[in-house]
Order: C-alpha cells, then sequence, then structure tokens
C-alpha cells in the first residue's frame, strides 16, 4: 500500500476548528511573567546540566579516547544514525549525584532511539571516557530498561560497545541478582528469539561478561587494533596461565574475524564499523507496519513556550491541562469526551504528528465520577487501538468520609484496573504533581508505560512533603498525647522542616531520572516532539488485544 | 509545404538528408521542420542516442564511431539518400561539406546537394586558385607566394620577397590545420617542415603557400548567399578575431568600430569574390584586416559557417531557409537593399576543452546541464542534452550560446548574462573563460584582434580565488537538504510518512545536534561544524566565524536553485549535487567543493602507481616503449592522438616498465593507466 504523499484530509470539515482548545494567555499578568520566569530557570537549568553530562567523562578521559583514533560515544551515534535523524535519548541523568564524589555522566552508557538505514532502533553505546565504561549498578538499570524499551515497542537492537565490564568494586550490586548484568544476555537471547534484531559493534573492550554482548548479538562487528573481546584479558590469562598475550592476539579484529568466528564483520576504523551496522540494519528486511490510522500532522496553534508562563513551577497554583493539551497536539484539536462529568480529569481524543491518541490529564484531585470516566475512556482506546497519553498532575485520589462511603476505594482500583491491563500503547508524561495513588491511575512506572517523562517543574512522591511532615508530626502529637506530654510548636517545627526538605530533595525529578524512575526530564516546549518521537517507536510493536480484569462495580 | 519552382532545372525539396551530426544537424532539422520538409538524420554508432537521431522523421545508422568510416563516407551517405528518397542533402559545416566530389556525386544521383556548384568548392579549396581569382575579380589580396615550386630553397626566397614573419600555410588547408609561422628566416625551415608534416596527416597534400603575415589582425568575414539566377548579396561582416588554437571562440556582427563605408567596401568586395566564382547558397568572404581597416582576401569558406546565426540575428533572416529555397531553384528572398542591418548579436562557443591547459579538448558525460531560457534574442544552438557523452570521437564543442541586442553593449550584457546561467558538470568547459573574456575591458571597447588571448593572458586567466564562506555555507547548506530531501522520500514511501524521526531536523533532547560537515576545495579539507537549531535554521562555524544558514531547495526544470539565507543574506545560486560534489552557480561565478569518500571506502587503490595516464580519452597511436624497458623521467612513452590533437605521455618518474596497457590502435579513455612501473627496488629495501 503506497501512503507515500499527504493526500487531503477527507475527514476534515470546515466545522473542525469549533474543536480547537486553548486559549491565548495573557502574557503581561503578573502570574504569568511569574510562571514564565521560573519555568525558564528550571528549563535553563535542565540544558546547562544535559550540556555537562554531554560531555561524558573529564577533558583529560576524552583526549584520550580521541588520540587512540577513536570516536566519543555520542558521534559515534551520530554517524550511525541516518543524517540528521533527530534521537530520543533516555535518562541522561541516569546516576546523577548518585554516587556522592563519584560522577558517572549519563551512568556511563547513551541509550536513546533513532533511525538506522530508515529503522528506528534502540542505540546502547558504553562511554569509554566515564570510568572506562564499566558498568556501575545504574549503568546496569540503563542498559536494561533499553532492552525492555526495545522489547516492548519491538525495535532493533544496537550495541556499541567499548567497556571494561563490571565495576568491580561495586561487583555485589551489579553481579548476582536478576535484575543484574547477567540479564543483559539473557535479554539478548529473549530479544532475538522475539525476532528482534540484536547488533553489535565492537569498538573498545569486551571483557568477560561483556564478551557475551558481542557474542550473543545476531550480527556483529569488530574494528581492528581497537576492539577486542575475551573471557579473560592479559592480566588474568597470565595470572590463571602464566601466558604473556597481547590483547590483540587474545581477542582482537583478526582472530575474531578469521579464526574464532565470534565476529562477522571486519571494519577499519569507528566510521568503518558503523557503516557497516548500518547495512546490517538495512539487510534486516524490516517493515513498519503501523497499524492505526494517520494525518497530515498539524502545528499546535499556540506556541509551546507559553507553557512556561501557564504551568510555571509553583505546584500549588492551578492550571488548565487543556491549555497543555492545546499547545502539544496538532492543530490544537481535542475531541474531548464526557467534558461534564468527572470534571477533575480531562479525557479526549487528538492527534500527535498525525498519530492518534486518547489523551487522560489531571484537573484536580480524583474523584469517584473521575475514576469511572477515565476507566471508561481506557476501554474506548483499548478498543480502538489508540495509543494513550497521560498527564499527570494529581495529588491524589479524594479522600474524607463521604468519599471512601462513595467507594472511591473502588473506583479508583477501577482506573488503576484499566491503566494496568491496557495494552496500547501507553505514554506518560509528569506535568506537575505525582503523588499516592494518582500515580498508580495516572499510569506512574509501576504500570510499564512505555515512556514516561518529566518536566523540570514536577514532583514525585508518595505524598506531598507538608502532608507527610503533618501526618508524622500528628502521629506524635497523639503519641505524646497518650503519654501526657507535651509536642510544642518549635518540636513539631524541628520535627516538620527536616522531613519537608527530605521529600523536597527526593521528589525532585533528577533523584527520579538518576534512579532511572522516569526516561527522562524534558524541557516542556518539547513535549508534543517528544511524545510524537514515543509514539512513532511504540507503533513498532504490533497491537496487542486487552482483556480487562475484574473491575470491583 | 514542399517547394516546387520550375524556373531552373532543380526539383522539390520535400526531404532532406543532413550528412551531419550535432547542434548543425539540429539546426538544420529544425528549420525543415518549419518549412514543412521531412528530415533524415544519418549517425555513427556513438551517436546512436544523439540528439540529432532523435529530432530526425528517419535515422539511419552508418557505421562506426571514426568519422571516416561514418559522416565523411560518401558511398554511406549517398546511399541512405538514396534509401531514403531524399531529394537532397545538407552537408552542414566539416565533414563532406566542402568536398567536391561528394557534391559532383550528388549531381550525379539526381540529388541535390546544397552548396555551392562543385567549381566553386574546387575553386576555393585550392587557396592559391582563389587568390588568383579574387585578385583578377579585383578584390583586394595579401602579398604572398602561391607557386608550384615546393622547394625549400624557392619558398625560402619567396619568403623573404615578402617579408618576415610570414605566414606558412598548406594550400588545401583549413581550420588552422597545417599553418605555421616563421617569425625570422631561422625559423622558416622548422615550421615549414612542421606544416608539411601536418597536412600531409590532415588533408594529405602538402603543397605549401607563403604569406606576408599581418601582425594582430582582426578577422573580419562577410556572410554572402548566391542564387541560381545569377544574384548574390551580403548580410554584412562578422568578426571573428579572437581565437584559440587558431579556432574561432567567440564571434560578433556586426563588426565592431566599422564605419558604413568601409562595411559597404567590404560587402561589395565580398559579392564581387562571389560572382567570379558564380557563387550558389551561402559562402563566407574571409578577409584580414589591419588596424587601419585595410582589408585583404584570406580564403572564402562554401558552406554555412559555425557562427552563421550572428548574421541572422542582426538581419532577421533564416539563412538554413535561404539555402533550402535556393537550392530548389529559388531566388533569393531578399535583395541587397531589402537587407537591414539591425543591432547586435554575439556568440560564444561552448567547448568541452580545459582553458587552464592549453584549450586542451576533453570528452565526457554532462552530467549536469541546464542552459539560460531560450528566447527571440537568445539562441542555444546545441546537439546535446543533459546525460548525453560528449565523443572524443568528434568536435568537442557543446553548444553555441547567440544572443542579440540593441547594440553592441547590450547584446555583451545579454552574453554575460546567459553565459553565468549555462552551467555544466561533468567536464571542464571555457564557460569560465568566455565569462573572463567577455568581461574584459578591451573587449568590451571592441579592440579585438587575432592575438587577443595571449596579449591578455593574465586578465583573462586570473588566479583562482577560494570560495568565501559564505558560499561554503550554502555548499553546506545544499549538502544538508540533499539528505533532508532523501529522507523525504523514503519517509513518503514508507508506511508511516509523518514520523517526526523522518524529519532530519537532527533535534536532540536537551541538547543541539552538532555536527562536523568536512569539505574539500581542491587539496584542502576544510571543517564546517554545523549546529541544528530547533527552529530549522543551521548554525555553520567555519574558521571560528558563526554564520546563521537557512534556506530550501527549489526544483526549476531540470535545474535545482537554493534559496537560501546566509547572516540575512538573500541568495539563490543554482545547485547541482552529484555524488559527492557540490556544484554553486551564481552571478559571482562556479564554485565546486566536494565531500571527501572515507577512507573505508576510498580504500581501493587507483592502481596507477605513479604510472603515466591518459589526458584524455583517445586513440593510442604509438607505443614507444616495451616491458623491461628502463626511462627516464620525462622519456616520451604513448603518442595519444585524441580530439584531433597529437599528444606526447611522457614517463612521470624514472623507473622499469613493468606493463604496458595498451597496444597501437586502441582506445584509451582519461585518466586510465597506460603503463605500470616496477615497484623500485631501493624503495622496496626501506620497507
Amino acid at each position: 500500500r503506497y501512503r507515500g504523499l499527504p493526500v487531503p484530509n477527507i475527514r476534515q470539515y470546515h466545522g473542525d476548528r469549533v474543536a480547537a482548545v486553548g486559549t491565548q494567555p495573557d502574557t503581561q499578568t503578573q502570574e504569568y511573567m511569574e510562571n514564565y520566569e521560573r519555568m525558564k530557570s528550571l528549563v535553563d537549568e535542565l540544558k546547562d546540566r544535559s550540556e555537562k553530562i554531554q560531555l561524558g567523562g573529564g577533558e583529560r578521559a576524552r583526549k584520550l579516547h580521541i588520540s587512540r583514533g577513536k570516536l566519543l560515544p555520542r558521534e559515534r551515534i551520530d554517524r550511525l544514525l541516518d543524517p540528521g535523524s533527530p534521537f530520543l535519548e533516555f535518562s541522561q541523568f541516569a546516576g546523577y549525584e548518585l554516587y556522592g564524589k563519584e560522577e558517572v555522566p549519563a551512568g556511563g552508557i547513551i541509550s536513546g532511539i533513532g533511525r538506522v538505514s530508515g529503522v528506528e532502533c534502540v542505540i546502547v553505546a558504553n562511554d569509554a571516557t566515564v570510568k572506562g565504561g564499566t558498568y556501575y549498578p545504574v549503568t546496569v538499570k540503563k542498559h536494561l530498561r533499553a532492552q525492555e524499551i526495545a522489547h516492548q515497542n519491538h525495535l532493533p537492537c544496537i550495541y556499541l560497545v567499548d567497556s571494561g565490564g563490571a565495576n568491580l568494586p561495586r561487583q555485589a550490586e551489579v553481579f548476582p541478582d536478576r535484575e543484574h548484568f547477567g540479564r543483559i544476555f539473557f535479554n539478548q537471547a529473549r530479544l532475538s528469539s522475539d525476532g528482534i534484531a540484536q547488533i553489535a559493534v565492537v569498538m573498545g573492550s569486551c571483557t568477560a561478561g561483556g564478551a557475551y554482548v558481542p557474542a550473543m548479538a545476531d550480527e556483529s562487528i569488530i574494528v581492528r587494533k581497537q576492539g577486542t573481546i575475551f573471557l579473560g584479558g592479559p592480566p588474568l590469562v597470565k595470572a590463571a596461565t602464566g601466558e604473556t598475550v597481547s590483547a590483540e592476539d587474545l581477542g582482537g579484529a583478526d582472530l575474531h574475524c578469521r579464526k574464532s568466528g565470534v565476529t562477522d564483520h571486519y571494519a577499519l576504523d569507528d566510521s568503518h564499523a558503523l557503516h557497516l551496522a548500518r547495512k546490517a540494519v538495512r539487510n534486516l528486511n524490516y517493515t513498519k507496519n503501523i497499524q492505526v490510522t494517520t494525518e497530515p500532522p498539524e502545528a499546535p496553534l499556540y506556541s509551546a513556550d507559553e507553557l512556561y508562563g501557564i504551568v510555571g513551577a509553583n505546584l500549588k497554583r492551578n492550571f488548565d491541562v487543556r491549555e497543555v493539551i492545546a499547545r502539544i497536539v496538532d492543530g490544537s484539536r481535542f475531541d474531548e469526551f464526557k467534558a461534564f462529568y468527572g470534571d477533575t480529569v480531562v479525557t479526549g481524543f487528538s492527534r500527535i504528528f498525525g498519530y492518534p491518541v486518547g489523551i487522560i490529564g489531571n484537573n484536580g484531585v480524583l474523584f469517584s465520577e473521575s475514576a469511572k470516566k477515565a476507566t471508561h475512556f481506557i476501554e474506548l482506546c483499548c478498543q480502538r487501538n489508540i495509543p494513550l497519553i497521560f498527564l499527570q498532575n494529581i495529588t491524589g485520589f479524594m479522600v474524607g468520609r463521604e468519599y471512601e462511603a462513595g467507594g472511591i476505594a473502588k473506583d479508583g482500583a477501577k482506573m488503576v484496573t484499566a491503566v494496568a491491563c491496557a495494552n496500547v500503547p501507553k505514554i506518560t508524561v509528569i506535568i506537575g504533581g505525582s503523588y499516592g495513588a494518582g500515580n498508580y491511575g495516572m499510569c506512574g512506572r509501576a504500570y510499564s508505560p512505555r515512556f514516561l517523562y518529566m518536566w523540570p517543574n514536577s514532583r514525585i512522591s508518595v505524598m506531598g512533603g507538608e502532608q507527610a511532615a503533618t501526618v508524622l508530626a500528628t502521629i506524635t502529637k497523639d503519641q505524646r498525647a497518650r503519654e501526657g506530654k507535651e509536642f510544642t510548636a518549635e518540636q513539631e517545627a524541628a520535627m516538620k522542616d527536616p522531613i519537608i526538605k527530605r521529600f523536597e530533595e527526593e521528589g525532585s525529578p533528577y533523584f527520579s531520572s538518576a534512579r532511572l524512575w522516569d526516561d527522562g526530564i524534558i524541557d516542556p516546549a518539547d513535549t508534543r516532539l517528544v511524545l510524537g518521537m514515543s509514539l512513532s517507536a511504540a507503533l513498532n510493536a504490533p497491537t496487542q488485544k486487552t482483556h480487562f480484569g475484574v473491575f470491583r462495580m | 509545404g514542399s517547394l516546387r519552382f520550375a524556373s531552373v532545372g532543380q526539383g522539390r525539396i520535400e526531404k532532406v538528408l543532413i550528412a551531419n551530426r550535432g547542434e548543425i544537424a539540429c539546426r538544420v532539422m529544425r528549420t525543415a521542420k518549419k518549412m514543412g520538409v521531412r528530415s533524415v538524420a544519418v549517425y555513427s554508432e556513438a551517436d546512436r542516442h544523439s540528439m540529432h537521431v532523435a529530432m530526425a522523421d528517419e535515422a539511419y545508422n552508418i557505421g562506426p564511431a571514426a568519422s571516416q568510416q561514418s559522416y565523411l563516407s560518401m558511398e554511406k551517405v549517398l546511399d541512405v539518400a538514396k534509401r531514403s528518397g531524399s531529394h537532397a542533402v545538407h552537408p552542414g559545416y566539416g565533414f563532406l561539406s566542402e568536398n567536391t566530389e561528394f557534391a559532383e556525386a550528388c549531381k550525379q544521383e539526381g540529388i541535390i546537394f546544397i552548396g555551392p556548384p562543385s567549381s566553386a568548392i574546387r575553386d576555393m579549396g585550392i587557396k592559391s586558385t582563389s587568390k588568383y581569382i579574387m585578385s583578377a575579380a579585383g578584390v583586394p589580396i595579401i602579398e604572398g607566394y602561391h607557386g608550384e615550386d615546393q622547394s625549400n630553397e624557392k619558398l625560402q626566397a619567396e619568403a623573404a620577397r615578402i617579408g618576415y614573419p610570414v605566414m606558412i600555410k598548406a594550400v588545401r588547408g583549413g581550420g588552422g590545420k597545417g599553418m605555421r609561422i616563421a617569425h625570422t628566416a631561422e625559423d622558416f625551415h622548422e615550421q615549414l617542415e612542421s606544416a608539411r608534416r601536418e597536412a600531409r596527416k590532415s588533408f594529405n597534400d602538402d603543397v605549401m603557400l607563403v604569406e606576408k603575415f599581418v601582425e594582430d589582425p582582426r578577422h573580419v568575414e562577410v556572410q554572402v548567399f548566391g542564387d541560381q539566377h545569377g544574384n548574390a548579396v551580403y548580410l554584412f561582416e562578422r568578426d571573428c578575431s579572437v581565437q584559440r588554437r587558431h579556432q574561432k571562440i567567440i564571434e560578433e556582427a556586426p563588426g565592431p568600430g566599422i564605419s558604413e563605408e568601409v562595411r559597404q567596401k567590404l560587402g561589395e568586395a565580398a559579392v564581387r569574390a562571389a560572382k567570379a566564382v558564380n557563387y550558389v547558397g551561402a559562402g563566407t568572404v574571409e578577409f584580414i584586416m589591419d588596424a587601419q581597416h585595410n582589408f585583404y582576401f584570406m580564403e572564402m569558406n562554401t558552406r554555412l559557417q559555425v557562427e552563421h546565426p550572428v548574421s541572422e540575428m542582426i538581419t532577421g533572416t533564416d539563412l538554413v531557409e535561404w539555402q533550402l529555397r535556393v537550392a530548389a531553384g529559388e531566388r533569393l528572398p531578399l535583395m541587397q537593399d531589402e537587407i537591414e542591418l539591425m543591432g547586435h548579436s554575439f556568440e560564444a562557443r561552448i567547448y568541452a576543452e580545459d582553458p587552464k591547459n592549453d584549450f586542451l579538448p576533453g570528452a565526457g558525460p554532462l552530467l549536469h546541464l541546464s542552459t539560460p531560457q531560450a528566447d527571440e534574442f537568445t539562441r542555444i544552438e546545441t546537439g546535446v542534452r543533459q546525460g548525453d557523452e560528449v565523443s572524443a570521437h568528434y568536435d568537442p564543442m557543446i553548444a553555441k550560446l547567440v544572443v542579440w541586442g540593441e547594440d553592441r553593449s547590450a547584446a555583451l550584457k545579454k552574453l554575460r548574462y546567459c553565459l553565468r546561467q549555462y552551467n555544466i558538470v561533468g567536464l571542464n568547459t571555457n564557460i569560465d573563460f568566455l565569462l573572463n573574456l567577455s568581461g574584459h575591458p578591451e573587449f568590451e571597447a571592441g579592440n579585438v584582434t587575432t592575438s587577443f588571448i595571449p596579449q591578455h593572458y593574465e586578465a583573462l586567466f586570473p588566479k583562482p580565488s577560494p570560495p568565501s564562506r559564505a558560499t561554503l555555507c550554502q555548499a553546506a547548506l545544499g549538502l544538508l537538504l540533499q539528505e533532508r530531501a532523501g529522507t523525504q522520500v523514503f519517509r513518503d514511501q514508507s508506511n508511516d510518512p509523518f514520523s517526526p524521526f523522518g524529519s532530519s531536523n537532527g533535534r536532540r533532547v536537551n541538547i543541539l545536534h552538532k555536527r562536523n560537515l568536512v569539505l574539500q576545495l581542491g587539496e584542502t579539507n576544510l571543517d564546517v561544524n554545523v549546529t541544528y537549531n530547533p527552529d530549522g535554521t543551521y548554525s555553520m562555524e567555519i574558521e571560528s566565524e558563526v554564520f546563521q544558514v537557512s534556506g530550501e531547495m527549489e526544483t526549476e526544470g531540470q535545474a535545482s536553485f537554493l534559496h537560501c539565507s546566509v547572516n540575512g543574506v538573500k541568495t539563490r545560486p543554482k545547485l547541482v549535487i552529484l555524488h559527492n560534489s557540490v556544484h554553486i552557480f551564481s552571478m559571482e561565478g562556479s564554485v565546486d567543493v566536494s565531500v571527501p569518500v572515507p577512507k573505508f571506502l576510498a580504500g581501493v587503490s587507483t592502481g596507477t602507481q605513479g604510472g603515466a595516464v591518459a589526458p584524455m580519452t583517445g586513440t593510442i597511436e604509438k607505443v614507444l616503449v616495451k616491458v623491461g624497458d628502463t626511462v627516464q623521467i620525462g622519456d616520451a612513452l604513448m603518442v595519444m592522438n585524441a580530439m584531433k590533437m597529437e599528444h606526447t605521455i611522457r614517463a612521470p618518474k624514472a623507473g622499469v616498465i613493468k606493463k604496458v596497457f595498451f597496444k597501437e590502435g586502441s582506445q584509451a579513455n582519461r585518466h586510465v593507466a597506460l603503463v605500470e612501473f616496477e615497484e623500485e627496488v631501493a624503495e622496496e629495501q626501506q620497507h
């Protein structure tokens, strides 16, 4: 079927404009300007930090790397990708301030999705300028997450290997458990068995366990006088058998391409290797068959950077999520579903880069009606094979006697069941607060959205810092009261402050991203593009039918 | 309609065979079509897919590429004429156009030869005879010796009588062949021998004449036309002074700075000359003119000249139509007092040649060809299209660009404007040279002589200046847009046409995509650091200067234009990207940049190992070395004959010949290795 040129959309009619949401904000109000200022500074901070992380290891490590004739990992990715292809990078802040004084920029590994020979691929590249490319616990986690993304979205994997293997001082956190180093190879085998191509390019060392990355790959490429693969390196060999051998003779390109057959293609240098990898992808005979309708995309009617002024950085300030939707979707067109029912959750259909989406956004705390409405909407999307986008800004489900009596738990459970079982692509963006069961109902990390992103203003924790501090203070106060002791205002403040501070710190998107609780912090203005790329990637996977569990009625 | 005239013997012409190729064949066919005359083409193997074949109503193969066996073969051409039922043969120029035997043979077969009677061709073809006739008819001629005594002594004595410098010229010669100049008695002998050798080879006749050589003369020629009723007219003069290798390169009509009085004298002398030989059809009487506008008869060309369009442009005539009418027995369409001179016209000949390398003729594919828009005042006379090959077998002329203007400066402006839009990629051309030439102040002033090129050499061959950084930005932008277009095609053909992954916007999360683009300028590589901005523009850094660049590609006909903005300055150069090279053509000139081939792709050795290579496509005439020979640097290895010129290929280094790849008579392509040297022993020991 040839669907090349965008055909005039026969479904459009003059009344379509009416369906547009969003309003032109008054950019001169105090609130708008303040919001804009705050969010802008958060975005600038995000970009500054990303800019620094992009450099990888220190200047010395980079210079050494380059002096060996090697390309830096990001250059490798750039040359592997189709020229000019966008690259959806994940978790730039993995390992951010995670290991005290040890800096592990991007977790020592770069992962993302980009097009190679026209095929969307997951690319995983070790950064040898960061601690020799060794695997920290977060490196393992990021590698596994990339494979999970590949699995869920059915994307070929290309591993640009240049790693010293497990980080020995941290072997206990890297080696033994289920979700540790060994899982990488387990995944390679399982991905391959699911028909997801595994291509390895050996551009540096692949020692011990690392040797299995190219060995487990469907097709592997090695760079001469640069790439080495061996189960035990020269020092280990010397220790074990007394044999003295050079790394190149022990596991270089000549050995593996001519004798052992561990690698299949012989590259003269990095550029050559990447060229061969591109050819390998070309020979996958891979076709992307998207099973949704598409329409020619149209830019939103409103400028994306207005999101700064609308949303701001103060989570206590309310904003209408429709204004966010208006700055993300095609032509700002949003066909709202059940607009007058359960209005603290906004549901409706739109398109992003021509792909159909069902959007669920929060406009306040979740009530029973809101949860039932969202459940209904998720059922619709699953029935129609429409990807779901969750725009999370949620303090949680409503509490109080009236609501408990109204069965909020059971209605919340309906929504959680629907979210958990929905097999259409789910993509979550945390655009504000993400607290408590609201996080579950709105497809938090535990609900396996295909992708989860955070805005720099967002916060994630079981509840707000203030609330948590108040809860703890109240419990203490009650306890003291029972013991007949006094609990002074000073004592209460002294107790609450560190809790608030801690929640503030741990609720930060950087804290989350450092631990891979999300797939990255993004500029709100890039949300449309990031969602577009995520949808495009997600639609590589064949449609799966959804079977919902029991809805408690 | 056909042409039918009862008056003089000859009959009707409803079908004409054009015994030629290239632009002139196309030119004749255009008029034939206009007049409703069917056209028949002949073609050699090499021309199977040529434009003139495609244009003709019928086309016949007449043999292999070599013109001796095709276009010059009288039997084959006549055979086609008979088979196709052609009523007439138009010989064009060159080939059989001035061949008396052929004209005679046509007559025998009852086929009209579109040209003068064979007697006129014969008389004018032999220079000594033509001068004698002209002198008798009162046409001024130049001092010379046209005698039968061809002994060295006699010729040298005559030269001394005429006074040096003298010109030694083959009697049957033409086109600069078999012609030499002796400046002193000392070099007379050497030049004489050289002229004889060339004449023998070219015309199989080495009879020489000696003439006074007019220093820095102008070459002025008059277009004449005669009919079978004894009428003859002139269509004013053309100046063809500017020449290289004794071949014309740029022509104009009327001659600049020539007074009405001289013009009339020239015309009348030319008509006298034509009448003296009962001339019929189109002819050209060539004069040389000195600084005082004295002119002397040189020769008469009994054919339609290459540069005839400039005369057409200033008189509003179609000389091919005249030829057909006159050949059919009609009277001249216009009498002398009806022929009016209007405006000024230039013709620039666009050649496949390398002006920087002594105008070495070239051959090869026209990978890209875009021309200015043809209109009433702009003619593009060509026989090739984009994708065609300029064959090494024939004349390397690609096209004639003919323009007309109200006066000389208007026409010249137009010429230069059009030349800039004449863009060719694939082989070297003289277009840039023509631009330098036509822009020279002396040329603008009309101070043209046959020594124009050597006199103004410095100005005509300016040192190439490196392209500006802004131009490099354009080249880089062109490459980026080309990538984008490629991605677009893929994306449009895919099942997923709107994916942002197919957008080539280079977007990254939270960071900007920076990319190092290496451009190659001749031998040097230059880094362009490109940053993809989120708004779709690019920041390009060249040698730490940053440019803001944006643009779109626009296709118009066969050409692509780059609408671009570099630091806010908007331009629209023509852009051609082929393989890894970028060619930018703008009103400021042309720039070629390439992208270096990655090492891993360039790994294949050229195999020449410093051996000698063919400078151009041609035939190996002589092999002077054999395997095992020891040669010194500069020793002649082979002699090639290409583009009607001899080239000696010399050893680029001393050494022992390991292999000789060609034997005498075989064809060698441009840049192929001709011999291979043994690896030097000393070199090997060093390893």
